[in-house]
């Protein structure tokens, strides 16, 4: 690994390359786009949280003027319920069964059919007109419901411990012996959290556009963390072979992992077909809150164990985490995230995959982790409270670092933890004065991010600059980071450099955007590629110069000899080298794919401070501090940006965001008005400190920062509360009733050993 | 589809008429805050819509004759911010206005539409039923006005009769020493659906309570004005016994629901909390 | 049903648009009028994403109808920049990092715009509460806030 240390374009806050479009509304959305003879697709969607589907007659709404196409379940490539088809992390069984229902509707806003006509309008008549006889069954929606005995059960063909269940799996990580470990403790705090369901939040509702022609030539323009996980989708559940799928993706307003699978494209795709016109596809809000997926709900038990001088010996915890209407909530985050910044030497963490009559989960920044982060920062909280120690010194005492292995498996290299944590104690937050119900709390988290596959491709054009086209949607600012990193390699300004998202025709295969890897996966790539063009210049000037290419060096944006010794030549810019190119051997040019590795996980310790209403329970974040380390800060804006809008997020988990379900077992807010996310007045300035602690098997030393900054929060907040009030909350959120109840009414402590 | 019929008049008169026509199918159209959004969720399917805003009378803020101010129903609150003199008379009633949804929403969402729409929870109508405001409505039978916390029957339902329109809302003359506030309870800082609303219109006159009036929204089904609680507050000097009672006052009266938004505990808590907040404040003002 | 003619001037420039009684300014905006800059985010006015200003007065177009329009005078974001100039909100935006996937962008400037036209020096608190109604998912707000203070000052010094 070469770090850069003379940086001139690392670590700069450079002005990211789709910025100028996107501040004049030039940046186009999928719902933006358009396209000659294009007609509108609209969804039916199933009243009932949990129904059998008997019979679906579409002939009224066929024959409705200005209706194109219908599209039911059995236009939608079945696979079977007894043969797993994966897809990354994805069964494609669960796939094809979310984007419509087969043989049953599983939850309100599930679709059973879809429309294509002329206007949006009379789409949607036309899916009044769709005549649905329903076997309505009874339902479930809550954890505890849904695992009851007598629970009414969504699939029966899935079974746990040899019965049929609505637990869909279950997930152990194991190190030491756990009841030994207990036996060592002198301090034991246990208590279980619940949490909510909480969704995403994007401000861009799900939207795409679909042309197919009639050999089957399919164009997919869609919002998502992945064209190459949309191709692979539409693919899968409509039978048209990926190589006969361009999906494209435009600029994407929010993803936070709710955009990692497909809802409409498949449907817009076999829409399109039928009609022989493109179809658009937009969610309204509605359909947004209640048809795609938020995250689990959970319960959390967490106990663990200290000696009395602070040395944690044995933690665990079970985590119940709500898959929603078919399998697969993030009890991996859960169970492999909660334990891992610590080094205990005996630790049992299980998690529970519960089905339950509501939309399916998708993944949301740091996937299970924040929820499981939750339960075991707060039992800390309350274990340094019950030993009287400091609660960062108690995270000291017990910090992962190189050497530790963590429970769900690896040995960790060099980390960054105990860094945050120090930054966070020397930090003048952590003790700057508290005034009458303020109180300060703080949280660690990790996760584990990722590597994968990616692929770049680097071209100098005639005219000696640099076109970069790399493979993943960017949510959090790669471009820029991209482009950063390319100008310093070449040594040329900033913004001689392009950089583009490919689509999977004009791109090789790179795998989603999410797991907080892009930046570390493309820059690998794309600093291959830049290294091979910088080994084709010195080439070439090697030719010009009629010396040996190991005697020249690249350096500020041109070839030199690399000592006195090579020779007297003035040097060749990349523009002088790119205008020879056609007669020295033709275009300068690399592209690399891999399946990238090394990717190390991050960890962040946050500061928060809260003032307490107590006559309301109106509780205000009024200052906060995240400290993270982030490898490498390739461009500290948008490191800064990604640590900001993860506490945003999650402060609004903490304080007021929730699913609110009705008795009819429908979703009650789904909107805007009553899920209520942090607006601008409700959030102080976030202050970030950003730890830097390379990861050495980078080529910067990048690391991911997207997901980390979500984990600690609702703890942090949670603490601070209770320092402010001395009471605990064992449930999110801690909205005013909530908190005026626990202010006002009994002890609501659980038993402590 | 329904077909719909878009009309801006530019006389109350042709407005009435047209309104009357539709029957159960028109609509008014002012700021327009509500009715998109109802139209939007398919709530309401309306025949026509009647915009009013060309209509001088409703878009119009003006002195009375004895000193009062009378304010079209279509006035936006963003208009009526900006207002030289209002704000300094009513500042409780400017505020309740002004907390209505977002600086967009209060670029075009009137307290006429606020008070129509007939939500329990509007925010012009706690502060406006303690201003002891009068509505002039107008309709195919004539002119006629009536107080302000008569107009709302129940949520989403008003006492306007058919093909009527509200017009104006009159706001009395002030005497020395008075002042009033608005204050509501929301969990975030804005945006929300007020939990508990409460506005407060009192007169001070040598450091006594002389007249007060106490309006209590999003705990009922309609508005209410609460009257023990002011009786409690008059003759005091607003001492933590008169504040009390006053609290105690606001949360008996209240007959709230369990919804998405609060509990009926909580609220009911709540409006006792925010009857004393509002009475210092409006009190603060009145010096 | 005949469609309705409408005609109006936006950013300046005098347009006409056929419309359905029942389309919003937003929907005009999107559909006949191809101006895509305005985003809808929730069609009910809590997110801000629509925001224009109608004789200098910010709104949300989707809470008006596109029939409105007749008559008066609207800004949209593709009214912001002149030529190939940036206005200085947008500029700042860049330089300070105050967005991240663009989606509120337009309608936080439009927002900030308005906001600056009437109060040159608002505080942090007048900053927040007045873009309450502006939702953003990715920045947590700082970014923007600082950008639009860091404007108001600049826009001061250069006009003394």
């Amino acid at each position: 690994m070469n770090i850069v240390t003379n940086n001139k374009w690392i670590g700069q806050r450079t002005i990211r390359p789709d910025g100028a479009d996107k501040v004049t509304g030039r940046a186009a959305f999928a719902a933006d786009t358009n396209m000659s003879g294009m007609i509108w697709g609209k969804v039916l969607r199933s009243p009932h949280p949990h129904a059998r589907i008997k019979s679906i007659d579409t002939s009224k709404a066929e024959a409705l003027p200005g209706v194109k196409a219908v599209v039911s379940a059995r236009d939608i490539v079945d696979f079977p319920v007894d043969k797993s088809v994966m897809l990354g992390i994805q069964d494609m069984r669960w796939m094809c069964r979310n984007v419509m229902a087969r043989e049953k509707a599983l939850f309100p806003g599930h679709p059973v059919a879809a429309v294509a006509a002329t206007t949006e309008a009379i789409a949607a008549k036309a899916c009044e007109l769709i005549e649905v006889e329903y076997e309505v069954l009874p339902w479930s929606i809550e954890i505890d419901d849904a695992i009851k005995p007598d629970a009414p059960i969504l699939h029966d063909f899935l079974k746990f411990e040899g019965k049929p269940s609505n637990i869909a799996g279950k997930l152990e990580v194991k190190k030491g012996d756990i009841e030994q470990g207990f036996k060592q403790a002198e301090v034991v705090v246990e208590r279980t959290f619940t949490t909510r369901p909480v969704h995403q939040g994007y401000i861009e509702p799900h939207a795409c556009l679909v042309s197919v022609a009639p050999d089957n030539k399919t164009t997919i323009w869609s919002s998502s963390q992945g064209q190459f996980m949309v191709r692979a989708m539409t693919a899968y559940l409509t039978g048209i072979p990926q190589s006969d799928i361009r999906a494209i993706p435009a600029e994407i307003g929010g993803g936070f992992g709710g955009k990692t699978i497909v809802y409409l494209e498949p449907l817009a795709t076999l829409l399109a077909k039928k009609s022989g016109r493109p179809v658009k596809m937009v969610m309204t809000r509605e359909e947004v809150m209640r048809a795609t997926g938020p995250t689990s709900g959970s319960k959390s038990t967490v106990k663990i164990g200290a000696r009395k001088d602070g040395t944690i010996v044995a933690a665990q915890g079970t985590f119940y985490l709500q898959a929603g209407a078919l399998p697969g909530s993030p009890i991996r985050g859960a169970v492999g995230c909660s334990f891992s910044p610590y080094d205990i030497p005996h630790v049992l963490s299980v998690g529970f995959d519960v089905l339950s009559n509501r939309s399916k989960v998708a993944a949301y920044r740091a996937p299970g982790a924040p929820i499981g982060a939750y339960a075991v920062e707060c039992v800390l909280d309350e274990l340094a409270e019950a030993l009287k120690m400091d609660p960062l010194e108690l995270r000291l005492k017990n910090a992962a670092k190189q050497g530790t292995k963590a429970a769900f498996g690896p040995v960790f290299p060099r980390i960054g933890y105990i860094e945050t944590l120090e930054a966070a104690k020397a930090h003048p937050h952590y003790t700057a004065p508290l005034g009458k119900w303020q109180g300060r709390g703080v949280a660690s988290g990790f996760w584990f991010n990722a590597g994968g596959e990616s692929s770049a491709q680097v071209n100098v054009t005639e005219d000696g600059n640099v076109v970069v086209t790399t493979g993943h949607p960017d949510v959090g600012g790669s471009r820029a980071a991209i482009a950063n990193i390319c100008a310093e390699l070449l040594g040329i300004d900033y913004k001689r450099v392009s950089v583009l998202i490919g689509d999977t025709a004009t791109i090789g295969f790179s795998n989603l955007t999410g797991g907080s890897r892009v930046l570390f996966a493309s820059a690998i790539v794309v600093t291959q590629s830049t290294d091979k063009i910088i080994s084709t210049l010195k080439e070439r000037a090697a030719k010009i110069w009629d010396i040996d290419p190991e005697a020249v060096k690249w350096e500020n944006g041109a070839a030199h000899p690399a000592s006195p010794n090579a020779g007297q030549f003035e040097p060749l810019t990349l523009a002088e080298l790119a205008a020879k190119a056609p007669t020295m051997g033709g275009p300068i040019g690399a592209g690399v794919q891999l399946n990238t590795e090394g990717a190390e996980g991050g960890f962040g310790t946050h500061i928060c401070d809260v003032e307490v209403d107590t006559e309301l329970g109106i509780v205000r974040v009024i200052r906060y501090t995240a400290v993270q380390d982030v490898g490498r800060a390739i461009h500290p804006g948008y490191v800064e940006g990604q640590i900001q809008g993860g506490v945003a997020q999650g402060i609004g988990w903490a304080l007021n965001e929730e699913y609110i379900y009705n008795k009819s077992g429908k979703v009650d807010n789904p909107g805007f008005l009553d899920y209520r996310m942090p607006v601008c007045s409700d959030l102080p300035m976030l202050d970030c400190v950003m730890v830097e602690v390379p990861n050495p098997k980078h080529p910067q030393g990048v690391k991911g920062v997207g997901e980390v900054p979500l984990v600690p929060v609702m703890a942090a907040v949670a603490n601070a509360i209770h320092n402010a009030l001395g009471k605990r909350f064992y449930s999110l959120p801690m909205s005013p009733p909530v908190v005026l109840e626990v202010i006002e009414g009994p002890e609501t402590r659980q038993a402590a050993e | 589809m329904t077909e719909l019929r878009y009309l801006a008049p530019t006389t109350l008169d042709e407005a009435i008429k047209a309104f009357a026509a539709a029957g159960s199918a028109g609509r008014i159209l002012a700021g327009g805050t509500d009715l998109l959004v109802q139209m939007r969720s398919g709530a309401v399917k309306p025949g026509v819509i009647v915009d009013i805003k060309k209509i001088a009378e409703m878009t119009a803020i003006a002195k009375t004759a004895d000193g009062g101010f009378r304010i079209g129903a279509a006035v936006p609150g963003a208009v009526l911010a900006e207002h030289p003199n209002f704000g300094k008379v009513w500042p409780g009633v400017l505020e309740a206005i002004n907390l209505i949804g977002s600086t967009q929403v209060q670029g075009r969402a009137s307290a006429g539409g606020n008070l129509c729409n007939g939500s329990p929870a509007g925010d012009s109508v706690p502060a406006l039923v303690a201003a002891g405001a009068i509505v002039t409505l107008q309709g195919p039978n004539g002119r006629r006005e009536m107080a302000v916390e008569n107009v709302p029957a129940g949520p989403g339902r008003t006492n306007l009769l058919p093909g009527e329109i509200l017009v104006s809302f009159s706001l009395p003359p002030r005497p020395p020493g008075s002042s009033d506030a608005y204050l509501r309870m929301i969990p975030r800082t804005e945006m929300d659906i007020a939990v508990v609303g409460v506005g407060v219109s009192l007169t001070i006159k040598d450091g006594v309570c002389t007249a007060a009036r106490v309006g209590l929204g999003a705990v009922a089904p309609t508005v209410l004005l609460v009257e023990a609680a002011a009786t409690a507050l008059v003759g005091s000097k607003l001492d933590d016994a008169a504040l009390n009672a006053a609290a105690a006052a606001c949360s008996a009266a209240c007959r709230p629901i369990d919804d998405k938004r609060g509990t009926i505990i909580y609220r009911t808590k709540v409006a006792g909390v925010l009857l004393k907040r509002t009475t210092l404040i409006a009190a603060k003002r009145a010096k | 049903m005949a469609k309705l003619h409408v005609s109006t001037t936006i950013n300046g420039e005098p347009m006409e648009f056929l419309c359905e009684p029942s389309d919003t300014m937003l929907d005009a905006l999107r559909g006949p009028l191809g101006l895509t800059g305005s985003k809808e985010g929730c069609a009910s006015g809590d997110c801000g994403a629509c925001s224009i200003t109608v004789d200098d007065r910010l709104i949300c177009s989707c809470l008006m109808l596109a029939v409105e329009a007749q008559g008066h005078e609207l800004h949209t974001i593709e009214g912001m920049a002149h030529g190939d100039k940036l206005h200085p909100l947008q500029q700042k935006f860049l330089e300070m990092a105050a967005l991240q996937c663009g989606i509120c962008t337009s309608g936080m400037l439009v927002a900030s715009d308005a906001l600056l036209r009437k109060n040159s020096k608002p505080s942090e608190e007048e900053v927040r509460f007045w873009l309450a109604g502006n939702l953003c998912r990715c920045t947590g707000y700082d970014k923007i806030v600082r950008a639009v203070m860091e404007t108001a000052a600049e826009m001061r010094e250069a006009a003394q």
